[in-house]
């Protein structure tokens, strides 16, 4: 009997595709680009910013604490980006073109090609937030001396903020057209973020009702609050309570909202499976 | 030995309120290299597709293989090429074929000796290096053809194989399916092409509104000969005398069309009308093209769509 590997078999087809249509190269460069904007303006603002010895050693602190969270916020958005748009037209642009039905005339599961895809994207996904969050905290401390606390555990959540949102991008590629899931898969990102703001007024200004409808936002998108558990857990205490900056929530989700994004992932992938075996090709 | 390899019974399609297919049913032997006729739109894609497990049936059922239609392991025994065949053009000629051995379970040394005679065989061996975005349309259809035969299926569905290929592709084709037959595979064959189907093909269905309505056995083809007799008597009694050789006896104006089983019958027609004496003017046999079946059998007022 022949052994059909075909989860490595779609693993190894998509990350061909991926190399060959120059995304990972594309993601890699302007990471770099990114990286280099960075440096160089901590490198000009540490050099010719505020005269040593004017500042304290704590506000110092500080100050360098909102520059590397400004920046990994805006690794955010880039990662962000990168797990709705990565597979956004994998599943649709290959059952549109013909090319599925060669594939899955083959020996082989549906849920093997979703879920192979699926594996490709979220590790790729993985070393592009390794790349980003990790290089920027690394020339931060190359620059400054700053030196980032509870690293891990603020990119594993990302991990797995950018990891539902592929997810709903997956899913959204079995039912629909490539822009449609675009679109819908990106607006699932935005109103979770406008959600969190929701939540966050609710909070600051003492009603109630509005903090409500920000948790219900985050259960069904849970994105933001994901970014927001991050964003809490890397600064330090002091400086989360007092929320001086934009980057410190108001308030901070529950650590199940964590057990709630892997049901999540799971639910979504499940839903994906089905549909796309039941799909027409 | 098992020596149905494709039986329906009913099966059926329906895309919303669209029905594609409403009613297959064939059975297809073993060896047998089948053609399926009918005209654009009729639910013949459909078919290939339900068979194959890419499109669910909405009813109706069917054994492929011997086993339930859409049963995975199944598959690696066929082979399939698509309608409009493509595939991600980024890939070389050879990785488009690689993935596909290894998603039927081909490794290693045997895939890649397989991989060199196929590309041999379609005549793609120089242009394996370079992707399908520089491929010309039959260079691609080809490199379908190759995909379809790399795992030696026993069964190879091909939907109008020979479309975008030019006259020396098409030659190929026709040798493939030939090779396949006399390694005892089985071929279900989707064309218009009749010419090239009544070349190919041991038994046609004509498939018209997602309905199989006609069989035909294209090599012991015997409803398929038909006689044209000119005669100076062409009375009752004449025309059941002719009877006894021949079925479907008509008067067609002062012609008589019989259809006879085999052709030996003609000269025994030839010899029963002398003796009883009547004068003959014209006697001639001829196979009734598949055209002319498909004409007769699909009705002139058949409007593709
Ligand atoms: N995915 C689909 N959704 C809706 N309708 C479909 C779908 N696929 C096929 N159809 C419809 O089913 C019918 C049969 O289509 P099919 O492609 O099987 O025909 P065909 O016999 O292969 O035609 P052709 O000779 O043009 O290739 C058509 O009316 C078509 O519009
Ligand atoms: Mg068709």
């Amino acid at each position: 009997m022949r052994r059909v590997d075909g989860l490595l078999t779609i693993a190894q087809l998509t990350w061909l595709e991926a190399r060959r249509r120059r995304i990972v190269l594309a993601g890699l460069l302007c990471g770099l680009a990114f990286l280099l904007v960075f440096a160089s303006s901590v490198y000009f603002a540490q050099h010719y910013g505020t005269p040593a010895g004017t500042v304290s050693l704590l506000q110092q602190q500080m100050q360098l604490q909102v520059v590397t969270l400004a920046g990994l916020y805006a690794v955010n958005f880039l990662v962000v980006a990168l797990a709705v748009m990565l597979p956004v037209d994998s599943l649709s642009g290959e059952i549109l073109s013909g090319v599925m039905q060669t594939i899955a005339s083959k020996p082989i599961r549906r849920a093997e090609i979703v879920i192979g895809k699926w594996l490709v994207y979220w590790v790729i996904i993985a070393a592009y937030i390794v790349l980003l969050a990790g290089g920027l905290v690394l020339l931060m401390r190359l620059i400054t001396g700053f030196t980032q606390q509870h690293l891990p555990v603020a990119l594993a959540l990302m991990w797995l903020e950018a990891t539902v949102l592929l997810s709903v991008s997956i899913a959204g590629g079995v039912c629909f057209t490539t822009v449609t899931n675009g679109i819908i898969a990106f607006s699932f990102y935005v109103v979770a973020f406008f959600g969190g703001w929701i939540e966050q007024i609710g909070v600051m200004m003492g009603n109630a009702s509005a903090r409500y409808v920000g948790t219900v936002i985050s259960l069904v998108s849970p994105t933001d609050a994901l970014w927001r558990l991050a964003m809490h857990l890397i600064q330090p205490p002091a400086m989360a309570q007092v929320q001086v900056t934009p980057f410190s929530p108001a308030s901070v989700p529950s650590a199940a909202m964590v057990w709630w994004a892997v049901a999540f992932v799971i639910g979504v992938l499940a839903i994906a499976v089905r549909r796309f075996q039941k799909r027409a090709l | 030995m098992m020596t149905t390899v494709i039986e329906t019974w009913a099966l059926r399609k329906q895309f919303g309120s669209t029905v594609a297919v409403s009613d297959l049913s064939v059975c297809i032997r073993r060896g047998e290299v089948f053609g399926f006729l009918g005209p654009n739109g009729a639910g013949k894609t459909t078919s290939v597709k339900m068979l194959l497990g890419l499109v669910e049936p909405t009813s109706g059922g069917a054994t492929v293989l011997g086993a339930p239609v859409g049963d995975r392991s199944c598959r690696a025994r066929m082979g399939f090429l698509p309608e409009h065949f493509r595939f991600h053009d980024s890939l070389t000629g050879r990785e488009f074929l690689r993935i596909h051995g290894r998603l039927l379970g081909l490794h290693g040394a045997p895939l890649e000796r397989r991989i060199d005679d196929l590309l041999a065989r379609v005549h793609l061996l120089e242009a394996a290096h370079r992707p399908l975005r520089q491929f010309s349309k039959g260079m691609v259809q080809r490199a379908g053809l190759a995909q379809a035969l790399i795992g030696e299926p026993e069964l190879v569905f091909l939907d109008e194989p020979t479309s975008g290929l030019d006259p020396l592709g098409r030659v190929l084709v026709r040798e493939l399916i030939e090779e396949l037959r006399a390694r005892g595979a089985t071929v279900f064959l989707n064309s218009h092409l009749l010419g090239e189907v009544e070349a190919t093909c041991d038994r046609v269905a004509f498939v018209k509104q997602g309905r199989t309505v006609h069989e035909l056995s294209l090599k012991e083809s015997t409803a398929a000969l038909e006689v044209e007799l000119k005669a100076d008597r062409t009375d009752s009694s004449t025309l059941n005398g002719l009877r006894n050789f021949a079925h479907d006896v008509r008067l067609d104006g002062s012609i008589v069309r019989l259809r006879v089983k085999s052709e030996n019958v003609v000269p025994e027609i030839a010899r029963w009308l002398v003796g009883q004496g009547i004068g003959i003017h014209g006697l001639g046999s001829r196979r009734k093209s598949l055209e002319e079946w498909f004409i007769e059998v699909m009705g002139e007022d058949q409007r593709p769509g």
